[in-house]
């Protein structure tokens, strides 16, 4: 009879268990938080809010406001001062831009750069990143949150989360982020990979 | 415990009285009361904020702590509870497997980044750990045979390997609120833990004539014995 109970107790254990681990890990595919951001804005492209932002030129404009019709977006954030990562971000970006660069000249496809680090990267160091970068006018801008509160919403509406290095410097989740057009956030994909996120829109034209 | 010479130093510690373990006096109040103050101080702000700021303390301080104050716990079972929880608990393998799947949830990185900042994982982190990993540790391991053991050990240690080496070689980072050299410290951490572990094991399947570290039936001590890697 103990054995039994035991064997019963054990199996709801179990079926528990194992139904709470596949809860947490959105069916044994991520168990990361990234990784799972990541399936669930696939599986349910998210809305995101409008913020202002300042570009380089100094002009500031709703972001991603109102768009030439059929306009993907793809967005990454970073801040200016960063030697590492995003530095090699920048290059993938200019990497992309080449890529992209008949759907870009058509107005399909747009790149952004989004500073988190407001503070210092002013219109004019997010000039000098584009200028680094081989940013064509018009194709690819570079923009900070021109609100300080609206930084917040923007960084959790693209699950970014930032934190410091200890080193003066910030780690964060860089990736390409793709906007739809109609101004969804539908993909997150690797930062290392700029073909992928090329024919993720190149297949959405 | 006692060394020679030091009773005056451990008066002066207590207040004047000699120390004496207190299992002749009250030890399942002693132990319960240990337990609700460990666990308060786990969750007093300033100790929480100092752990959980580097993942290393969060995975290899906090959590194994969290765990201990669930095993301290047990002592607050009481003896008809425990005879009815029993005949659902043969050999302790219902507690243990519980305890394995509640371990393996927590060695998680998502897990542990929720826990930081969605309260209702803050809330299932502290209580979920001592309830359904160090209770039911505590309540099984006394029960529970050799080869009961022998497997959930192996798992325990397994687990170790398995988190340790992906945290340690990982070449990004897998928790969004750290950074990854906290990571690979943590993975070191877990792969030594796992590795100090197995030693023991070893040493005591070696050295001790195969048998279990310790008596399954040592029911003189209603809580069992202190630690689950001895």
């Amino acid at each position: 009879m103990s054995t039994l109970k035991t064997g019963l107790c054990s199996l709801a254990i179990a079926a528990a268990g194992v139904g709470a681990l596949a809860w947490a890990t959105h069916g044994f595919q991520a168990y990361t938080r990234e990784g799972l951001l990541r399936l669930s804005v696939q599986q349910a492209p998210r809305p995101l809010p409008s913020v202002a932002l300042q570009g380089a030129d100094g002009q500031t404009a709703a972001w991603p406001g109102t768009r030439p019709a059929g306009q993907w977006i793809i967005a990454g954030f970073m801040y200016t001062h960063c030697a590492t990562v995003c530095r090699v971000q920048g290059s993938e970006f200019t990497q992309l831009q080449a890529l992209l660069q008949p759907q870009i000249r058509q107005g399909r496809v747009r790149l952004i750069s989004i500073s988190f680090d407001p503070a210092r990267d002013t219109p004019a160091a997010l000039a000098r990143y584009l200028l680094r970068h081989d940013a064509a006018p018009g194709a690819w801008d570079a923009a900070r949150p021109a609100r300080p509160g609206e930084l917040a919403a923007l960084l959790d509406a693209f699950g970014v989360q930032i934190i410091p290095d200890g080193l003066g410097g910030f780690e964060h989740n860089a990736a390409f982020n793709l906007i739809d057009p109609q101004g969804r956030l539908a993909a997150i994909l690797d930062w290392d990979d700029p073909q992928a996120a090329a024919d993720y829109v190149l297949a959405r034209q | 415990m006692s060394w020679p010479g030091s009773s005056h130093a451990t008066r002066r510690l207590t207040g004047g009285r000699p120390w004496a373990p207190p299992a002749s006096s009250n030890p399942r109040r002693w132990r319960l009361g240990l337990a609700a103050l460990a666990w308060l101080c786990l969750l007093s702000p300033p100790l929480r904020h100092a752990l959980e700021s580097d993942m290393a303390p969060h995975m290899l301080i906090q959590l194994p702590l969290l765990a201990g104050c669930g095993w301290l716990l047990a002592a607050a079972i009481p003896a008809p509870v425990r005879a009815r929880i029993a005949p659902w608990n043969q050999q302790g393998i219902s507690g243990l497997l519980l305890a394995s799947l509640v371990m393996m949830l927590w060695m998680l990185p998502a897990a542990l980044d929720a826990a930081l900042d969605q309260p209702w994982m803050t809330a299932a982190k502290f209580a979920g750990i001592p309830l359904l990993l160090g209770l039911p540790c505590a309540l099984s391991w006394p029960q529970a045979g050799f080869i009961a053991r022998g497997v959930f050990l192996a798992e325990f240690v397994a687990t170790l390997f398995r988190t340790g080496w992906l945290y340690w070689v990982s070449p990004t980072r897998l928790c969004a609120n750290y950074l990854l050299d906290a990571q690979k410290t943590t993975g070191i951490g877990l792969l030594a833990a796992g590795a100090v572990l197995l030693a023991l094991l070893l040493g005591g399947l070696i050295w001790g004539g195969g048998r279990p570290p310790t008596a399954p039936a040592d029911r003189g001590n209603p809580a069992g014995p202190e630690d689950p890697g001895s």
